[in-house]
């Protein structure tokens, strides 16, 4: 299965015909405020992802993109506002609603932050053992296929992440995030540090598991490639807030001056007119 | 999450086949119950295709679709046709991309060695670590005489503020703590030479007792075992963390000595604070035996210090201040080679913290124990 290889089936996001509130909405959160003393990261911050979508998330380095990520996934306290996954608020659930959560997010971390102290496998089967009662065999043939599915070879199942690669690394640590088949998936700058054609890769590998798997997709990224190559809706966050989220159409249409400045850059360009020459740019 | 449990049921079918129906839900938490009866109708025989009936599935995961996978494979390697039905889209996608049989690593072959050669190979593992210890430790006190020159070998001088800094860290802040175990380890001697001592009505030799053992053994044996533990843990998790992030590499490509920059001026410290703190040691457990043999024994101070003077003498003091260093060097160097040894995961790093303070705690020791006998070789 050479799924690594493959170009993504939708290499454009396509309008969706079908009308947004009638999909089923898998992260919601209103009225986020997240702050340190005084200072205030994120102050009633709305936003919506609906099951089935990548969704990429930019914005200038300090304005709380990690933040945000962090606080959705409860690893820093909010001070008010409600998040909701997969229809569960996390401060209101109890303990049951809460582990039968952690089964169903998948987090790829910026560094992979794979266990050190074990082996490639070891890390893939630890949330399998941990939640579910199959037999050592039945985890080692998914351990496998996991590996396979991120286009890894078999033979680095046995390594430590000390003797992988960097774009090896981000590969297995996305092995380990899809070990219990999530639905929503947080990837933090999964292309960064891998070479155009391994992101490129990458981009395709996520798209294709968004497309068999009915994976939801929650991605911070400053790639513009993987922005207009895999993205259906892009959401950008500026003063502390979510300050406009929609597809790339509507980037272009947004008067600011930094999504002005980041959609209509030269790096920008250069994406843009070699993939969709239809969209005009500014010369 | 209430989840119906996956279930799998054989059927005859109307072509003479087979029919297994599949229901539930296929997910990784839901299959357990149902892998025994789905591995024995995996490998049950029996004659013409087998359709595969997925239409009461309510959910599917890779788990679920790689298991469905399997039943395909093992029924054509049965050389049966099989057929999936009542499934579309995403699932039936799902499965087709799966591989017919899960990847495995190529097979290593087994170990051909004779048994000799495998019961001794750790053995022999084991002494040539040593040695590639002992030429690491060689190798930085080489580097370290030589100085903190850069790595051509141009001179510069060790930077000051970085031993004094270390000096501080090493010796200062250590203080408090050799202070306190010295009073207490002197007044325990005291307390228990004087108990002993009383029954041949000669309390007063306590005093030559601590001050004897004190100065020669106890007081720089037991310190540098306490900087061992302290200092030398922490000299090989600061080298070894650099060492994980590549600051060492880094070092070394800017055209500096890793040894000089790093190491150098924490044998200098160290090998500064011991004496030093060994010298605070003996002054504690001095007062902590003469305030027990004031309380326990009624040996007035005046007569503590007169017996004192009159028991020990320079090569006492002599013969316990010259090992501070060496056991300093020691400590010094084994936490640096343990350090530089640090792989890349955070596990070697503990290992190698641990091996750092064992392994220095025994050279302290071993040390110790030769000065002892070189001390009886030549009278001193």
């Amino acid at each position: 299965m050479e799924m690594t290889v493959d170009e993504p089936q939708r290499t454009q996001p396509e309008p969706q015909p079908e009308p947004q509130k009638e999909r089923q909405v898998v992260l919601s959160v209103r009225d986020l405020t997240v702050g340190f003393g005084n200072n205030l990261v994120l102050d009633k911050l709305n936003l919506d992802i609906y099951r089935g979508e990548i969704l990429g998330f930019v914005g200038a380095s300090g304005t709380g993109k990690s933040v945000l990520m962090r606080t959705v996934l409860r690893l820093l306290p909010q001070k008010s506002g409600t998040i909701e996954i997969l229809g569960v608020d996390y401060q209101k659930a109890d303990d049951d609603q809460r582990v039968a959560l952690d089964t169903r997010l998948g987090v790829l971390f910026q560094h992979g932050a794979l266990f050190s102290a074990l082996t490639v496998k070891e890390n893939i089967q630890l949330p399998m053992r941990e939640y579910l009662d199959l037999p050592q065999s039945l985890m080692d043939e998914l351990a496998y296929l996991k590996l396979d599915m991120v286009g890894l070879p078999p033979d680095a199942a046995d390594k430590y992440p000390s003797e992988l690669s960097g774009g090896m690394i981000k590969r297995a640590a996305l092995a380990r995030a899809l070990a219990l088949d999530p639905d929503l998936v947080f990837l933090d700058e999964p292309t960064s540090g891998l070479d155009p054609i391994g992101a490129a890769d990458f981009d395709a590998l996520i798209a294709r598991l968004r497309d068999t798997l009915g994976l939801t997709v929650y991605m911070v990224t400053h790639d513009l490639d993987s922005l207009f190559s895999v993205c259906d809706r892009i959401a950008v966050l500026g003063q502390k807030r979510v300050l406009v989220e929609g597809t790339l159409q509507d980037m272009f249409a947004f008067d600011d001056p930094w999504v002005q400045a980041y959609f209509r850059g030269k790096r920008a360009r250069a994406v843009v007119t070699d993939e969709h020459p239809d969209q005009q740019v500014e010369k | 999450m209430a989840t119906k449990s996956a279930e799998i049921k054989a059927e005859d079918a109307p072509d003479g086949g087979e029919r297994y129906v599949l229901t539930g839900e296929w997910r990784n938490h839901s299959i357990s119950g149902t892998l025994k009866e789905f591995e024995r109708l995996e490998k049950a025989g029996g004659q013409g295709r087998v359709e595969l009936d997925l239409a009461g599935v309510e959910g599917i995961d890779t788990a679920g679709a790689w298991l469905v996978r399997r039943m395909m494979t093992a029924k054509e390697h049965q050389g049966r046709e099989t057929i999936l039905s009542g499934v579309e889209g995403p699932i039936r996608e799902l499965i087709s991309i799966l591989p017919e049989t899960a990847p495995a690593p190529p097979d290593d072959g087994a170990d051909k060695r004779p048994l000799f050669e495998k019961a001794f190979t750790p053995l022999g593992r084991a002494v040539v670590d040593l040695g590639g210890d002992f030429y690491a430790a060689m190798h930085i006190l080489g580097s370290a005489v030589r100085g903190a020159q850069l790595k051509f070998g141009r001179g510069s001088g060790v930077s000051p503020a970085s031993v004094v800094t270390h000096i501080d860290r090493m010796g200062v802040r250590a203080v408090p703590i050799i202070v306190l175990m010295s009073f207490l380890i002197g007044a325990i001697i005291a307390q228990q030479g004087a108990f002993q001592l009383r029954n041949f009505g000669a309390e007063i030799f306590v005093v030559d007792l601590v001050g004897i053992l004190q100065l020669r053994e106890i007081g720089v044996l037991l310190t540098a075992i306490m900087i061992a533990g302290r200092t030398g843990s922490a000299i090989t998790a600061e080298i070894g963390s650099m060492k994980m992030r590549e600051e060492i590499d880094a070092l070394t490509v800017i055209g500096l000595n890793p040894i000089g920059v790093l190491i150098f001026p924490r044998l200098v410290a160290l090998t500064v604070a011991l004496p030093l703190l060994t010298i605070i040691a003996n002054f504690s457990a001095l007062f902590g035996a003469a305030v027990v043999a004031l309380t326990y024994s009624g040996i007035t101070f005046e007569t503590y210090l007169a017996r004192l003077h009159e028991a020990v003498d320079h090569t006492s003091i002599a013969a316990g201040m010259i090992k501070a260093p060496f056991m300093a060097l020691v400590i010094g160097i084994v936490a640096a080679v343990e350090g530089m040894k640090v792989g890349g995961s955070a596990e070697s790093l503990g290992t190698h913290v641990t091996a750092s303070v064992v392994k220095a705690i025994f050279a302290v020791i071993a040390l110790d124990a030769f000065f002892a006998v070189f001390y009886s070789a030549i009278d001193f």
